[in-house]
């Protein structure tokens, strides 16, 4: 695989290239608390909204979790949504890119949604397949996501910015790998049809919409596809989780960005015999958990900013 | 279907009873024929497993991650729900087929059964 697609910015020189050159025409990207600093532009990132919005990401959330990797998602979700509430800037709404629960069992859900209730914005969700085991998410749509067409997709509008979620955990079976299906992918066709090319858009699925690592399903099968319709645009921000690790990659006028886990890291694509929890000392796990900050400039360009939990 | 577990059953009760000593036949066609696949680090082992007719399958996961065991075949003739670190699932397959299956978490897991 190409190992520079895993690292993330500041990993690598030419990670870091890529960000700057991204910069220049709009979005700058950071990471604040504990990991390295591929940019010093964290500065930017908080001034860019003055007169604009922000928004949060928060992933893989994990509940029902229990094993050495982090025996209390509960406490590391809680402490998440602590610290969005210490955010200089409120944000607009939260996202949440899947893995609620970590069985798909109905008091996962419950929990979860107990410890989600203080957040007083909208939350947006699209499940993960951890969310959709056995009832192909029935229960985590009829929760979380009414909204959701029978494709299994929403969109709404903020301010200006066209917001899309994606279901890309219903076809593993065939794939193999993350997958849309056609039924999905014509809702997208349909919904990003006669919007101006000046849009800014925001999709948001649970696994990487480029293949970081398809030997352990880190790939969307038919992303081509979707990402066909949506290269017209001008400005196009894809916000992944599953890999509970942030990675970056910049494709023309597209970003693309896997988000920290609430509960626990993975390896780095390939390392180990399998993305298995990665077990860290307890006292480190909360530098390599965090939640991820967007902010919408007036002008429409996105900063993002991958915010650890130390 | 005349090949049903309680049918064999009592044709292996008869035939053991019928030859006192072929223990053998009467241990195979005891009705818990079993056996056992594995997982672990994110493999199914053995990947391929090879039984007769009315065996029980109990897939043991060994991982911390959990796994679920979904026959791929259209009608699926077999889907888990999640089964956790520790924990496990059983399926008796009492029709003579080969039956591939995935892990729906991690579908780059694969498997399959034959029955014959």
């Amino acid at each position: 695989m190409d190992r520079d697609k895993a690292d993330s910015p500041g990993a690598s020189r030419r990670g870091l290239l890529k960000c700057m050159a991204w910069a220049g025409t709009g979005i700058v990207w950071s990471v604040v608390g504990g990991v390295p600093r591929g940019l010093n532009l964290t500065d930017a990132a908080y001034a860019a909204p003055a007169d604009g919005f922000t928004f949060v990401q928060i992933s893989d959330t994990h509940i029902g979790f229990n094993k050495e990797a982090n025996p209390d998602p509960n406490a590391t979700l809680q402490a998440a949504l602590d610290r969005i509430a210490k955010l200089p800037k409120k944000p607009a709404m939260l996202i949440h890119t899947g893995d609620v629960s970590h069985l798909s069992k109905a008091a996962e859900f419950d929990t979860a949604a107990e410890v989600l209730k203080s957040v007083k914005q909208d939350i947006h969700y699209v499940p993960g397949e951890h969310d959709v085991i056995g009832d192909d998410g029935k229960q985590f749509f009829e929760r979380f996501a009414k909204q959701a067409t029978p494709a299994r997709c929403y969109s709404f509008d903020h301010a200006g910015v066209h917001f899309v979620g994606l279901t890309n955990v219903l076809t593993f079976e065939k794939a193999h790998a993350g997958g849309f299906g056609s039924e999905q992918l014509e809702w997208l066709e349909k919904d990003l049809k006669g919007r101006s090319a000046s849009t800014p858009i925001v999709v948001f699925a649970h696994v990487p919409m480029w293949p970081i690592y398809p030997q352990w399903g880190w790939a969307t099968e038919d992303a081509p596809q979707a990402l066909s319709y949506l290269k017209r645009f001008g400005s196009v921000t894809i916000l992944n989780g599953h890999i509970h690790q942030v990675v970056q990659k910049v494709e023309g006028k597209v970003t693309y960005q896997t988000a920290f886990s609430t509960a626990f890291p993975q390896p780095k694509a390939g390392e180990g015999p399998a993305p298995a929890p990665l077990k860290v000392p307890a006292e480190q796990l909360r530098s390599v958990i965090g939640v991820r900050e967007v902010a919408v400039a007036p002008a429409h360009s996105l900063a993002v900013t991958d915010i650890t939990l130390a | 279907m005349t090949n049903s577990p309680m049918r064999r059953l009592w044709i292996g009760t008869a035939g053991a009873m019928l030859l006192a000593s072929a223990g053998a036949l009467a241990q195979q066609a005891a009705a818990t024929k079993s056996a056992e696949i594995v997982i672990e680090n994110f493999k199914f082992v053995p990947a391929t497993l090879t039984v007769t007719p009315g065996t029980t399958v109990t897939w043991s996961n060994h991982d911390e991650e959990p796994h679920n065991i979904v026959n791929v075949d259209q009608p699926r003739r077999f889907r888990s729900q999640a089964i956790d670190g520790g924990e496990k699932y059983t399926f008796l397959f009492d029709q003579p087929g080969t039956y591939k299956y995935i892990c729906a978490v991690h579908p780059h897991m694969e498997g399959t059964v034959i029955v014959k």
